[in-house]
């Protein structure tokens, strides 16, 4: 059984790439991801991880060094945050296009202007169309264990694409609390080495990226976006083979006490937990309040949201990014669309809060709670409202 | 669930103590987290750090903004910041000191509650040699609250300071000696 420890949770991350094995790291630091990068380079440096730490001089060559040590066969993890994931943009397509399952860790913050350093969504929201796995952790443990799970569903011969875990930045990364750290002979036992179909070898030479002239490059995006799809099967079962080795459940679509909930929450990463005790209290008080929160977010799970959702009169769902001029946050956007032709579906309210490292509190989860519970018997005028907003 | 502010200036150790405490606390089979007050680190700008500990599993990420604990490390903090906001009316303030009581509770606004007064920079420089009273108040802060056990946070403090752990355990002892609490 793993041993429970005190651990910032970026240094927590940074054993949980040890513990699996990664042979390859590339990574540019930049805040709040220092700590993780930090810490595998003493690792490495130490001789506690045998791997090749590859320092580069920005996030792009980052990304296109892990993308060429992963073409290799080699185990490869990277992170990054904000301006360094924008950075990757072009090359970050690239990955899951030639099925390179590389496991990188987002320790969400914001985008500049202004320059900010704080946490919110800004960063992966932009970068929702990649074609990379996404997934959002909540606390230090989901951290670690979704990062040792990452490395198995990128890698699995069904999947192969590349994964994100999406931690936020400071709020999480910079927390210490008590983790598990799973034994190192129960990660070997739940992941095994590294063995792709097709690799980069000069014995036995093949071509990764050749061009895709008209007649084959549409053929291609579909085979890609069918294999996307395809990979949710192989990520349940990896997530009910965890569940059975170390005893914790994860669900494409988490919830939390959303039965006969009237008015249900919806936010992803740590600020749930903060939601969480929010629902506590107010449930408390009689109100009839739920939380739900996205686990994977690409691909999309619309088969369990759709079933999460069923029954529930208002969903207020939570973003923590703006898309400027839009018809709402990223999220609602994606979940208004993904409710649409849905038989029975809620109404949807969106709130925009904790933009920059604003302090989203239990008191501001009360509000928009009880904003939502308005909506119960009226629509909603206006696409999106800003919560914790200084008016004057 | 109790929360611990600490205030300090950077470089002092705020964020530290905030992390021993923390960590002592999950040694002791409890559940806690630790986070500083996010942002550049400045060396001597006023910071802040935040701890909360429970017999239950923490589900919060705001910042702490009641506490039932304050911890001052720098004597200079209470005149420009607002050290006692939010405390809870039974909460502690732990302050870094060499006045007398009359006028630290006039420096505090006539603060009435709970005080545990020591001078921790006169320890931290005759133990350690340096002003930092990171160590040192951790002393003050065992005697006046008892949140963990003072076995735990020596265990804490080898884990982090290795070879200095002596003379750190050593200023968190006599700080414990001569804090002064007033309740």
């Amino acid at each position: 059984m793993g041993k429970r420890v005190a651990k910032e949770v970026s240094i927590a991350i940074a054993d949980a790439v040890k513990l699996a094995r990664a042979e390859v790291i590339a990574a540019y630091p930049i805040t709040p991801q220092t700590h993780i990068v930090e810490h595998l380079s003493e690792l490495v440096a130490n001789g506690e991880l045998d791997a090749e730490y590859i320092t580069v001089e920005s996030e792009h060559s980052a990304i296109s060094a892990a993308l060429g040590a992963v073409a290799t066969g080699a185990r490869t993890f990277t992170s990054t945050a904000s301006q360094g994931l924008a950075l990757m943009h072009e090359i970050l397509f690239i990955a899951p296009a030639l099925r390179l399952p590389v496991v990188m860790v987002v320790a969400n913050r914001a985008l500049s202007a202004p320059i900010s350093i704080w946490n919110d969504h800004s960063d992966i929201m932009a970068e929702r169309d990649i074609g990379w796995i996404q997934l959002w952790a909540e606390n230090g443990q989901e951290a670690v264990d979704l990062v040792i799970q990452a490395f198995r569903i990128a890698e699995d011969r069904n999947v192969m694409f590349p994964t994100i875990v999406n931690i936020d930045g400071f709020t999480l990364s910079h927390v210490i609390e008590p983790v598990e750290l799973p034994d190192q002979e129960e990660v070997d036992d739940f992941l095994p080495p590294f063995k792709p179909k097709y690799k980069l070898d000069p014995r036995k030479p093949l071509t990764m990226g050749p061009v895709g002239i008209p007649e084959i490059y549409f053929e291609a995006k579909k085979a890609q976006d069918e294999a996307f799809k395809n990979s949710r099967r192989a990520i349940l079962r990896v997530w009910k083979d965890w569940a059975k080795r170390f005893g914790r459940v994860y669900n494409p679509v988490e919830t939390y006490r959303t039965e006969d909930a009237e008015v249900v929450l919806l936010i992803n990463g740590s600020l749930a937990e903060t939601a969480m005790t929010a629902i506590d209290k107010m449930r408390e008080q009689g109100k009839k309040v739920g939380l739900m929160r996205f686990r994977l977010w690409r691909p999309f799970p619309m088969q369990e949201f759709r079933k999460a959702v069923s029954g529930i009169p208002v969903l207020a769902v939570i973003d923590r990014a703006l898309t400027p001029g839009g018809v709402g946050g990223p999220v609602a956007t994606e979940v208004r669309s993904a409710l649409y032709n849905a038989a029975r579906r809620p109404r949807v309210v969106n709130f925009i809060a904790g933009l920059g490292g604003r302090d989203v509190t239990v008191e501001d989860f009360e509000e928009m709670a009880d904003r939502a519970a308005f909506y119960l018997k009226k629509r909603p005028k206006e696409a999106y409202e800003m919560i914790g907003v200084r008016e004057s | 669930m109790i929360e611990v502010r600490l205030h300090g200036r950077g470089g002092q150790g705020a964020v530290t103590s905030a992390e021993l405490i923390a960590i002592s606390a999950i040694n002791q089979n409890k559940y806690a987290q630790a986070f500083p007050s996010f942002g550049p680190e400045r060396r001597g700008a006023p910071v802040m750090a935040f701890v909360r500990v429970s017999d239950e599993k923490i589900r919060l990420r705001e910042k702490v903004y009641t506490p039932d604990i304050v911890i001052v490390l720098d004597p200079s903090l209470p005149s420009i910041v607002d050290v006692t906001a939010g405390l809870k009316e039974d909460g502690w303030v732990i302050l870094n000191s060499s006045k007398d009581e009359k006028t630290i509770r006039k420096m505090l606004g006539g603060y009435k509650g709970k005080l545990a007064v020591v001078d921790a920079t006169k320890i931290a420089m005759e133990v350690l040699g340096l002003p930092i009273t990171n160590t040192t108040m951790l002393g003050a802060f065992l005697k006046a609250t008892g949140l963990v056990d003072k076995k735990y946070l020596e265990e804490a403090l080898e884990h982090r300071f290795g070879r200095l752990a002596e003379k750190n355990k050593a200023a968190m002892a006599r700080a414990m000696k001569e804090t002064k609490l007033y309740t």
